[in-house]
């Protein structure tokens, strides 16, 4: 079973709906450590990927991932951002030209995304950003990979993992962005960005594992 | 929430149409990605200065571009940081072949965005240098934050920066002074109330009536320590006490005070705080040369107020009292 190019139109579709169902708490897990604008800013920013969407149903995968990724850059702002622009590019430069994805490619894209967030953020895990839910997810993928899982299994495991180390979040003092002014007082609530990087994963999950039932 | 607005996410596009409107002779307002710039850009052989940053803190950015001080400005969305292509559009309005200096706050996001767009403008052969304001002393400065944030000595940084550019210095000489300006001024800050960003539509933190938060940001972030209002004098004494001892500060030193108001505070609350500002320090022999009082650095609706000093020289003071034309800020002129 492999992810289709229409797969992952879907996926970007669904998760742009999320956000639009999201943005409110999204931005209420914003306002407790941060600036309050989250999930108005990723709302904004999937809006705009969705009106440019009909323009790249022809594309490879690479293609849509980097495109996704330049519009998110030019209309997120904030640090979600360069962040989640660079989340797309990278995905998309490690799938380039490709018309469907193993759970392998999957895995590469993913890591290449993660590498991307915490080249351009200097996150390490246990910051409380968003590296917390995407590098467990990365690496459930890998293991998934080698075990020689199937893709739902796989999917599944990543987002079981972007889940726990979204939860894990919790208790973190943040060390980056602006939670870490709060310093102590930021542990006891959710990070946001880690939340919808879980959405992320976890929606890739469930949209692909639908379309292969 | 209850807001002179037609639709949160239509604010920021319409104040820019209120400022192309009020202000022709001054700047020129383009859209799509968002920028303003002074009206005759690119000034020929003149460093170009831009800067940027969330709307919200009104006047800055957007009130000080023009002669003397910024040569452009990107607003982002309400506390959030403009974008790289609005950085890189005004990178390449303002290049007038001398290269161009961005002021970046410290906050997360402007750092990322202003990066990008400098690799991005550095690409298409631009000459551009960044430079990082952190005056907050509030914040620990440590590996386990992102550092200090930029507050009040920005606008500092902008008007003596803006003086410097147009006296014919060059990138690396006003880099230089932006980067000294940084290393001799500290704010703190604090808040009565706090405020509702647009599209959030409630506040951004609850503050109760008898309590007040002290080192607060200008995004609403809540600050570091929550207390039971106190008067005004000792509000300044809390504030003025941490930045006096932070560079430190010594008796003789010749100092620009700067008493802020974060949007909801009026002018005679600022003149109280002022006047007691001045008194302590010269409590510890610090002379008081130039001022600054007002809203300049803004945080929408919040009522409180920052303080910040800025350590000053002959050269200093001589490009604090240059002519500037801006709609946020004039003198001279």
């Amino acid at each position: 079973m492999v992810i289709t190019r229409d797969d992952v139109i879907d996926w970007i579709k669904v998760y742009a709906q999320l956000l639009v169902e999201k943005k409110d708490y999204l931005t209420d897990l914003d306002s407790a450590i941060g600036d309050a604008d989250h999930g108005a800013n990723m709302n904004r920013g999937f809006q705009a990927v969705l009106s440019k969407l009909p323009g790249m149903e022809d594309q490879d995968i690479g293609t849509i991932f980097k495109t996704v990724g330049m519009t998110l850059l030019s209309t997120v702002g904030g640090a979600g951002g360069p962040l989640y622009g660079s989340l797309f590019i990278q995905a998309g430069k490690a799938v380039s030209g490709k018309m469907e994805l193993t759970l392998a490619d999957w895995a590469d894209a993913l890591e290449a995304a993660t590498t991307g967030v915490v080249s351009r953020g200097k996150a390490v895990l246990e910051d409380k950003t968003m590296v917390d839910a995407l590098t467990p997810a990365v690496e459930a993928l890998k293991e998934s990979v080698s075990k020689g899982l199937s893709l739902s299994e796989g999917l599944k495991n990543s987002a079981k993992a972007a889940e726990e180390g979204m939860i894990a979040t919790i208790p973190l003092v943040a060390r980056k962005g602006r939670a870490s002014y709060l310093g102590e007082r930021s542990a006891g609530h959710q990070d946001p960005g880690a939340t919808s990087s879980f959405y992320l994963v976890n929606t890739a999950f469930k949209t692909w594992t639908n379309s292969h039932k | 929430m209850k807001k002179l607005i037609n639709k949160p996410e239509e604010v920021v596009k319409e104040e820019l149409q209120g400022i192309e409107l009020a202000h022709p002779d001054l700047v020129k307002v383009f859209y799509d990605p968002d920028f303003i710039v002074r009206v005759d850009a690119p000034v020929k052989g003149k460093v170009g200065i831009i800067s940027g940053g969330g709307s919200g803190h009104e006047p800055m950015h957007g009130g000080f571009v023009g002669k003397g001080m910024l040569d452009a400005a990107c607003p982002g969305a309400v506390f959030t940081s403009p974008t790289p292509d609005q950085m890189l559009a005004a990178t390449k309005a303002v290049d007038g072949g001398a290269g161009v200096l961005h002021i970046v706050k410290n906050y997360t996001g402007d750092v990322m965005n202003f990066e990008m767009a400098a690799d991005l403008a550095k690409e298409e052969g631009l000459e551009v240098e960044a430079v990082v304001i952190d005056d907050d002393v509030a914040v620990k400065d440590s590996l386990y934050t992102a550092g200090r944030r930029g507050v009040g000595l920005t606008v500092l940084v902008e008007k003596i920066c803006g003086a410097a550019a147009e006296e014919g210095r060059s990138l690396k000489e006003v880099a230089d002074l932006a980067r000294k300006v940084n290393s001799l001024g500290r704010t703190m800050g604090m808040a009565l109330t706090s405020c509702t960003v647009p599209h959030a539509g409630k506040p951004t933190f609850d503050l109760p009536e008898d309590e007040m938060e002290i080192g607060i940001g200008i995004h609403g972030e809540p600050g570091r320590k929550r207390m039971k209002l106190q008067s005004a004098d000792e509000v300044v004494e809390m504030l003025m006490d941490p930045i006096i001892s932070d560079i430190p500060y010594k008796s003789g030193d010749e100092v620009l005070l700067f008493v802020n108001g974060m949007g909801g505070t009026p002018l005679i609350e600022l003149y109280v705080l002022y006047r007691k500002a001045v008194e302590v320090a010269e409590k510890h022999g610090i002379k008081v040369v130039r001022n600054l009082i007002g809203p300049y650095i803004t945080s929408l609706e919040m009522a409180g107020t920052s303080i910040t000093m800025l350590k000053m020289d002959a050269d200093l003071i001589k490009l604090w009292d240059a002519p500037v034309l801006t709609a946020g800020m004039r003198k001279g002129i």
